[in-house]
C-alpha cells in the first residue's frame, strides 16, 4: 500500500479513537469537570494546541490528483504532478518553490537578484533549495505530532504494564523488572539512542521506538511506585474483602488511580520527546521534514553574509510554539488531576 | 449452642522478621453464631485486626496464618483454593474498615462501587443492579440516595462514606459482616448514629456482626460477646454482662476502670502503668505480667491456663486458679 493511503486510514483511525476517548471520559463527571476546568483555565494553550492538531491532520490527509488533461497541459498550469499532496499542500500553489535563498516577501532572489517565480508571496522566504519557509514550517508540525504522540503511545502502554506488573505482583517479578530498568536507565541515553537509531534504520517510526525505549523507565518507575502505594491503600483491601479478583482490583481500582499521571506524563513525555528528535536532527538521526532538522540545517546558514534566519526562525518559532502550549496545559492539566487539589477546587 | 457460622480454633498468624516469627495472633480461639454480635477488645497492636484479616484469609504480606483452624460457614477457610476463597468473602463475610476517608476508590462513583460488590456474587444487569444500590442506599439511611449515587467519595462527608461502605459490604447479603473499628474515624454524633444503623441492620437482616474496637462504650451498645485480647492473646471472654459487669481479668478490670464515665468524678483517671510490649518481646509466659498489679512468679514463668468461671466466662490468669492464686483478684 501506498504510504499516503496508510496515512489516511491512520488518521481516521486516529479522529475515531479520539472521538471515542472523548465520549468516553465525558461520560465520567470527574473527567467532564476536569475538561471543563482545563478549557477555562487555558483557553489560548489550548487553542494553539489544537491549531497545531489540525495542522498535523491536514498534512497527514493525502491523496494523488487525477492525470492532467490535455488542455491543462497545454496551457501549462499543472506541472503534471504524480506525487500525493497533503490537504496542507493544497493550500500553497502546486509549484511554489524557487530556485534558491530569498528573502520574505522579497522579490528576487537573496543571491544574483533574478527574479521569482512567485515575487512577494513567500511570507517567510525560501530555503536553499527554494522551498517555502511557512509551508516547511506548517508540514513540521504534523512530525512533531507524530514524534511525541507515537513515542508517547508506545511508552506509556509499556511503562505502565511493567510499573504496574512490577509494583503490584512484587517479589521476584518486581526484582526482575527493576533490573532491566535500572540497566536500561545506567546507559547514557543519547548513546543508546544513537545506537538504536543506527541498528533500527532512519525512519519516523524507527527514531519513534527508538526514543521510546530509551524513555519509558521514568514512567515504569513512577507507575510502580504509585501501584506500591495503591496495593497497600483500604479501598484495595476493601474490594479484596468484598471478593474482588486481583485482575479486576488492577483494572478498576490500580490503574483508573494512575490516569491522572498517564495524562501528565504524557503531556511531560510529549514535549521532551519532541525536544529529543530536535537533538537527533542536529546529530543528523532526525525524521525528514521535522523542525529539528531545519534548525539543523540552518546552522550553515547563520554563518553566511549577509545573514540567513528565517528559515531557523520559522523553525525555531513552530518549536517554541508547541512545546510552550503543551507545557502550559501539561501544568494546568496536573493542578486540575492532582487529587491532592481535588477537593479544593469545588 | 448449635453450629457456629464462624468458628476460630488455635489461631496463630505469625510475621517473620530475620530469623524469627512474630506471632501478631497467638493461639486464638473465637466463636460467632448466626445473628450473633461478638465484639473482639483490645488495645492497637493487640492483633485484633490481624485476626479480622486472618478469618478472611487477607492477611498482608509476609504475614501468614501458621496453624489453627478456621471454619466459616461450615467451610474450612485454610484448605479453600484462591478462588473459592474470593467467592466466600463477600457472600458469606464482608468487612468494613477503620478509615472511611481511604476506603473508597476517589474515582468511582459511590453506586459504581456498591453495585461492584453486588455485581460479583449474582448477575444483574446494570439496571436492576442500580435499583439495587438506591435500595441499599436507602437501607443504611443515606439521604437523598438517588443524587449520591453518583457522587464520588471526595463530596461525602465521612459518616456518609462510612454509611456507603456498610452498603458495599451489605450488597451480597453476608451472613457475617467483619467490622473493624467501624466508628474510630468518626466524631462522636455519627458514632452513634452508626452505631444505631448496624444494630437497626442486625434486627433486620439477622447477620452476624464481629466487632473489633478498642471502645467498651460500643461493646456495650451493640455485643452479646465479648473476647478480650492483650498482645496476641485472648485473656478473658464471655458474655456482655459478664465481662461489663463483673470482670475477672486484670486487665479487663483495669481497662474498665480507665474509662471516664464509670470513674468517679473529679478523681485522677484509673490507667494501666506502661504499654503493650512489642511483638518481639513476647514471651510463653503471661505477656501481662509487667503491668499487672498481681503478678506472681508463676505469671513470669509459664502461660496462664484458662479458667472456666462460668460456662460462657474464661478467663486465662493464674490470680483466678484456685491453689494458686487467690481465687479473687
Amino acid at each position: 500500500m501506498e504510504g499516503y493511503v496508510v496515512s489516511n486510514l491512520l488518521v481516521a483511525g486516529l479522529l475515531a479513537l479520539g472521538i471515542f476517548a472523548v465520549w468516553r471520559a465525558s461520560r465520567s463527571r470527574l473527567w467532564r469537570d476536569a475538561g471543563r476546568e482545563l478549557v477555562r483555565r487555558r483557553p489560548i494553550a489550548l487553542t494553539a494546541v489544537g491549531l497545531f492538531v489540525l495542522l498535523g491532520l491536514m498534512d497527514a490527509v493525502a491523496w494523488v490528483d487525477p492525470p492532467a488533461t490535455a488542455a491543462q497541459l497545454a496551457a501549462g498550469d499543472a506541472i503534471a504532478l504524480r506525487k500525493p499532496r497533503s490537504l496542507l499542500d493544497r493550500l500553497f500553489p502546486p509549484d511554489f518553490e524557487e530556485r534558491s535563498y530569498s528573502a520574505p516577501l522579497a522579490d528576487v532572489e537573496f543571491y544574483g537578484g533574478r527574479p521569482l517565480r512567485h515575487p512577494g508571496r513567500h511570507l517567510l522566504g525560501t530555503d536553499i533549495l527554494g522551498r517555502d519557509v511557512l509551508h516547511l514550517t506548517l508540514k513540521g508540525a504534523r512530525v512533531a505530532l507524530l514524534v511525541g504522540g507515537l513515542t508517547s503511545l508506545i511508552v506509556i502502554p509499556l511503562a505502565l504494564v511493567f510499573g504496574v506488573t512490577a509494583g503490584y505482583l512484587g517479589g521476584g517479578v518486581d526484582d526482575a523488572i527493576f533490573f532491566v530498568m535500572s540497566t536500561l536507565a545506567s546507559i547514557p541515553s543519547i548513546l543508546l539512542l544513537i545506537a538504536l537509531v543506527m541498528a533500527l534504520g532512519r525512519g519516523p517510526v524507527q527514531v519513534c521506538v527508538a526514543l521510546g525505549v530509551t524513555g519509558w523507565v521514568g514512567f515504569a518507575r513512577i507507575a510502580r511506585g504509585e501501584t506500591l502505594k495503591l496495593r497497600e491503600l483500604d479501598y484495595v483491601q476493601a474490594a479484596r474483602a468484598l471478593g474482588v479478583s486481583e485482575p479486576r482490583i488492577v483494572l478498576r481500582h490500580v490503574i483508573p488511580n494512575l490516569m491522572h499521571l498517564v495524562v501528565i506524563t504524557f503531556v511531560i513525555l510529549f514535549s521532551s520527546f519532541v525536544l529529543s528528535e530536535a537533538v537527533l536532527s542536529w546529530l543528523g538521526l532526525g525524521i525528514d521534514g521535522s523542525w529539528g532538522q531545519m534548525i539543523d540545517q540552518a546552522r550553515n546558514e547563520l554563518s553566511r553574509d549577509p545573514i540567513i534566519v528565517w528559515n531557523l526562525a520559522g523553525a525555531s518559532t513552530g518549536l517554541f510554539t508547541l512545546i510552550l502550549a503543551v507545557n502550559l496545559v501539561g501544568d494546568a492539566v496536573r493542578d486540575i488531576l492532582d487529587p491532592r487539589t481535588l477537593k479544593e477546587r469545588r | 449452642m448449635s453450629e457456629s457460622l464462624l468458628e476460630v480454633r488455635g489461631l496463630r498468624t505469625v510475621f517473620p522478621e530475620g530469623d524469627a516469627r512474630l506471632p501478631v495472633v497467638d493461639d486464638v480461639d473465637l466463636a460467632v453464631s448466626r445473628s450473633e454480635t461478638v465484639a473482639l477488645v483490645g488495645e492497637s497492636g493487640s492483633g485484633k485486626s490481624m485476626t479480622a484479616l486472618s478469618i478472611l484469609r487477607l492477611v498482608p504480606r509476609p504475614g501468614r496464618i501458621e496453624e489453627g483452624t478456621l471454619r466459616l460457614a461450615g467451610r474450612d477457610v485454610r484448605s479453600l483454593s484462591v478462588d473459592e476463597m474470593r467467592s466466600l468473602r463477600g457472600r458469606e463475610a464482608a468487612m468494613i474498615f477503620q478509615e472511611p476517608m481511604t476506603s473508597l476508590n476517589p474515582v468511582v462513583s459511590c453506586g459504581d462501587q456498591v453495585a461492584e460488590g453486588l455485581r460479583l456474587h449474582e448477575r444483574v444487569s446494570g439496571r436492576a443492579a442500580r435499583r439495587r444500590v438506591l435500595e441499599l442506599f436507602e437501607q443504611v439511611g443515606i439521604p437523598d440516595p438517588a443524587e449520591r449515587l453518583d457522587a464520588y467519595p471526595h463530596e461525602l462527608s465521612g459518616g456518609l462514606k462510612q454509611r456507603v461502605m456498610i452498603a458495599m459490604a451489605l450488597a451480597s447479603r453476608p451472613k457475617l459482616l467483619i467490622a473493624d473499628e467501624p466508628t474510630t474515624a468518626l466524631d462522636v454524633t455519627i458514632q452513634a448514629q452508626i452505631l444505631e444503623l448496624l444494630a437497626g441492620l442486625r434486627a433486620e437482616l439477622g447477620m452476624a456482626i464481629l466487632l473489633i474496637t478498642h471502645d467498651l462504650g460500643i461493646v456495650n451498645e451493640l455485643a452479646d460477646r465479648v473476647a478480650v485480647m492483650y498482645a496476641g492473646r485472648l485473656v478473658e471472654t464471655g458474655t456482655r454482662e459478664e465481662i461489663l459487669g463483673s470482670p475477672r481479668h486484670p486487665y479487663t478490670q483495669g481497662l474498665l476502670r480507665s474509662i471516664p464515665a464509670r470513674a468517679p468524678r473529679g478523681e485522677r483517671l484509673a490507667e494501666i502503668p506502661g504499654v503493650v510490649p512489642p511483638p518481639r518481646a513476647w514471651g510463653a509466659a503471661c505477656r501481662f505480667a509487667d503491668r499487672c498489679p498481681l503478678v506472681m512468679d508463676v505469671c513470669r514463668r509459664e502461660r496462664p491456663r484458662p479458667v472456666v468461671l462460668a460456662p460462657s466466662h474464661v478467663a486465662h490468669c493464674f490470680a483466678l486458679e484456685p491453689g494458686v492464686g487467690s481465687g479473687t483478684p
